[in-house]
């Protein structure tokens, strides 16, 4: 399906999307029957809070496309901050990322509320033909040539 | 369980949901390439998955082939997660093995590509099956739930949810903004189609509310602050000062009476500004508390502090107490009903209709005043000046509503309202009414028999959008007249009507502290701003925040039988929880592995709930799980990988992305 030399390709996103705000709006996409581009693969996770430096370099390192983070706009976190947390975490890692020569756009942090079924098509269909320009990433065959 | 080294043997089914699945998946190739995967003992497809048959085939799988995990792709865990859990229980497994990929929201109903889609949720599928190998058995926590409920807002649908679980016999508590409950309902004249009188109907009801003994009604009021979960909620409640000690005022008027100002100067809130009233007052004479209120804003006393203070020496209970603060009081809860209702369009945003320009432009609010026999004219139907009676009458529909430019939708009241406030402006006024529509909306139980009423007395319709109200009269006779300018749809043309008075039929919006209620109570409003339903159909008034419900208004534009329906619905769900005695909580708690922990104390600082605390003796921190809510930003904090939130472990969230990304 994958073949990264023609038009056809299409990214592969991992998308980590809140329970409360984000998870909901791609249910509402859903049930709205909103078209989106099929590139995200979405995890659940009950809060922005929970999502892990590490899951998203291991998503990178496994071979994402790009990896979305959907949380619950400022002020209207389920858990009251857990999306500040998530925010000054991915501030950090998008300049590691850069350090690493990974490119910033490959990462992207959105906040989504419950309503916001539109908002979550057009933030996938943006992340998607932004990756279409940058092409396949190439993490996943670094860190495998490192570890050899 | 006990071994570590079990062996994983996973069931995976997938959905056709009908063709809503089937139609876009190619099901039949996900479930033979899921079959394939390791650990998948069994995969198979079914037509509905979440019917009886669909349930029995997982439980007859885990009971004949050993199953001990289980996949469903099917719809979004939202929806149906509860329901798979407890088909998985009932085959004697622990219902935290199974696991659900959504492959319809997420995949099969945004997708056109059929090939994408169905490559979406082989992705899905393995990811799912990757992790749920991982999958702990966990027990839900039960936790006693508090049997007394808060119901938020006064209006015909809060007091309807009110008396609901107070006849049932739980305590309630009813909040309610304004110094009376009643809500809009109260300034109704009749209601429709059966033009029985708001006020014979309602204020019955409000002085039940007033005299239950299980109610205790805390009017002049608003909630300010709410902590904790379903089945003990928290909540304060700010109530503002009235100025009249409401025990001691039997709202005899003497202080109204006795007030420096002779006769009412400023805008009575009740009339829509209408009539005038004294900074002392009584909203209307059936209000309910019946108590006074001074109004702060306008009372000399508080202006300049140089008032004889007539009101409280003719008060011979010594009831005014200048001297009120804002008093904060505490409320246990266990459920909460919001009933916070509307605000309805301000018509000075259709500039081109002359709202505020024009004097003799009403709405249709003020015209619910002006034919209420205990409104501001009595009845009378009079011009602006207070004493023309108009000849002719035009009544714009869909203000504020079906418009592009204001708000898209339908305030579904409207219509009926219109043709109500015809049918008494006629019969009041004796005037040529107009009726200006786009299209006439009548669905209800005797509403389109109303419809065919009006059309038999005489009441004029012409079916298209008004395009502007003005006063630029082209001949003598329309001098001193409103134009009405809209094309007639039916004959094609554009026609201009002289009227001595217009109406505009406003339509209903979210409440004005829509926004600063929906972050209190931590739910979600849909993209107009009115609140969010868990389900547009199989949940229509729980929210997203357990134990907290909606009804009337505030969850969308609904007349009076549709909001007292949805507070009856709202208060019977709140009596299956109270009435259940306990809630079981989702067990996604996080928890500090001791020898793990190096005593950093990052954690403590995330944790918005101060859930965490570090003990000096030990060196390490630990979690309080009763405070713990499971959000798990300590998890991703932790440089020690010393904390686990149960149900999204790091190797469970781990393996799913890798469960995604190898194939």
């Amino acid at each position: 399906m994958t073949n990264m030399n023609t038009e056809q390709w299409s990214p592969k996103i991992v998308a980590f999307f809140c329970n409360w705000c984000t998870y909901t709006a791609s249910d509402l996409a859903g049930v709205s029957r909103l078209r989106y581009a099929p590139s995200t693969r979405v995890i659940r996770v009950m809060c922005s809070g929970r999502i892990d430096p590490e899951f998203i370099m291991e998503a990178f390192a496994k071979g994402a496309d790009g990896v979305l983070i959907g949380g619950c706009h400022p002020g209207d976190c389920h858990y009251s901050e857990g999306n500040y947390k998530c925010l000054r975490r991915y501030d950090l890692l998008q300049r590691y990322i850069e350090q690493m020569g990974i490119d910033t756009r490959r990462l992207r942090l959105e906040w989504i509320s419950a309503a916001e079924g539109k908002k979550l098509q057009e933030v996938v269909n943006e992340m998607t033909n932004t990756l279409k320009e940058i092409g396949p990433s190439k993490i996943k065959h670094v860190v495998e040539t490192i570890e050899k | 369980m006990s071994n570590q080294k079990e062996e994983i043997r996973i069931g995976y089914y997938v959905c056709h949901c009908g063709h809503n699945i089937a139609g876009v998946i190619d099901v039949k190739s996900v479930a033979e390439y899921c079959a394939k995967l390791p650990n998948v003992v069994v995969a198979r497809e079914y037509k509905y998955m979440c019917s009886d048959p669909g349930q029995e085939l997982i439980q007859k799988d885990i009971k004949e082939l050993n199953l001990n995990r289980v996949v469903v792709a099917s719809c979004s865990p939202l929806l149906h997660e509860s329901t798979f859990r407890g088909a998985t229980s009932k085959a004697g497994l622990n219902q935290f093995y199974m696991q659900m990929v959504n492959i319809r929201e997420n995949a099969s109903w945004v997708h056109e590509s059929k090939e994408e889609a169905t490559e979406k949720a082989k992705d899905l599928s393995r990811a799912a099956i990757h992790r749920v190998a991982f999958n702990k058995a966990l027990e839900k926590k039960k936790v006693p739930v508090n049997p007394t409920a808060l119901v938020v807002g006064g209006g015909i649908a809060g007091i309807a949810a009110a008396m609901s679980l107070a006849n049932a016999g739980k305590k309630v508590y009813l909040v309610e903004k304004d110094p009376t409950i009643g809500g809009y309902m109260a300034k109704f004249d009749k209601t429709f189609p059966t033009l029985d009188c708001a006020a014979c109907i309602l204020t019955p009801k409000m002085s039940s509310v007033l005299k239950h003994p299980n109610i205790t009604l805390l009017s002049y009021s608003e909630v300010s602050e709410v902590e904790g979960y379903v089945g003990n909620y928290k909540i304060k409640v700010t109530r503002k000062p009235r100025y009249v000690k409401e025990e001691l005022c039997v709202g005899c008027y003497d202080c109204i009476t006795a007030c420096t100002f002779k006769e009412g100067k400023f805008p009575d809130e009740f009339n829509f500004g209408l009539s005038k009233r004294k900074p002392v007052y009584i909203p209307f004479p059936q209000a309910t508390p019946l108590v006074a209120v001074i109004d702060e804003k306008t009372c000399i006393h508080f202006k300049t502090g140089k008032c004889p203070q007539t009101c409280a020496k003719a008060c011979e209970r010594n009831a005014i107490d200048f001297t009120q603060k804002p008093e904060v009081v505490e409320l246990n809860v266990g459920v909460v009903i919001l009933t916070t209702g509307f605000q309805p369009f301000d018509a000075k945003k259709a500039s081109n209709y002359g709202y505020g320009k024009y004097p003799n432009v009403f709405t249709s609010l003020e015209v619910e005043r002006l034919v209420n026999a205990s409104g501001p004219t009595e009845g009378h139907v009079v011009l602006r000046d207070g004493v023309t009676h108009p000849k002719s009458i035009g009544i714009i529909h869909c203000v504020g509503s079906r418009d592009e430019k204001t708000n898209k939708w339908c305030s579904r009241v409207c219509c009926m309202y219109s043709l109500k406030l015809a049918h008494l402006l006629k019969e009041h006024s004796g005037a040529e009414i107009y009726n200006f529509y786009i299209d006439m909306r009548t669905p209800g139980k005797g509403y389109e028999e109303f419809y065919d009423k009006l059309l038999n007395e005489g009441v004029q319709f012409i079916r298209g959008r008004v395009a502007e109200v003005n006063d630029w009269a082209t001949t003598p006779e329309e001098k001193g007249k409103l134009l009405i300018r809209a094309e007639d749809t039916m004959i094609g043309m554009v026609r201009r009507i002289p009227v001595d008075m217009v109406v505009l039929a406003v339509g209903l919006e979210p409440g004005k502290d829509a926004q600063e209620i929906r972050k209190m109570f931590n739910i979600s409003c849909s993209n107009e701003g009115f609140f969010l339903e868990r389900h547009p159909k199989l949940a229509p008034v729980d929210t997203f925040t357990e134990g907290v419900f909606i009804a009337g208004a505030c969850q969308g534009p609904k007349d009076i039988p549709d909001s007292v329906a949805q507070a009856g619905a709202a208060a019977a769900q709140a009596l299956a929880l109270i009435d259940t005695g306990h809630v079981e909580l989702e067990p996604n708690t996080a928890f500090i592995t001791e020898e793990r922990c190096c005593g950093c104390q990052v954690c403590v600082a995330m944790c918005p709930y101060t859930a965490i605390s570090f003990d000096p003796v030990k060196k390490a921190s630990s979690i309080n799980e009763a405070l713990c809510k499971g959000c798990g930003t300590c998890v991703a904090a932790c440089g020690s990988n010393a904390i686990t939130q149960n149900l999204f472990t790091d190797v469970e969230i781990m393996s799913e992305i890798d469960g995604i990304l190898i194939n």
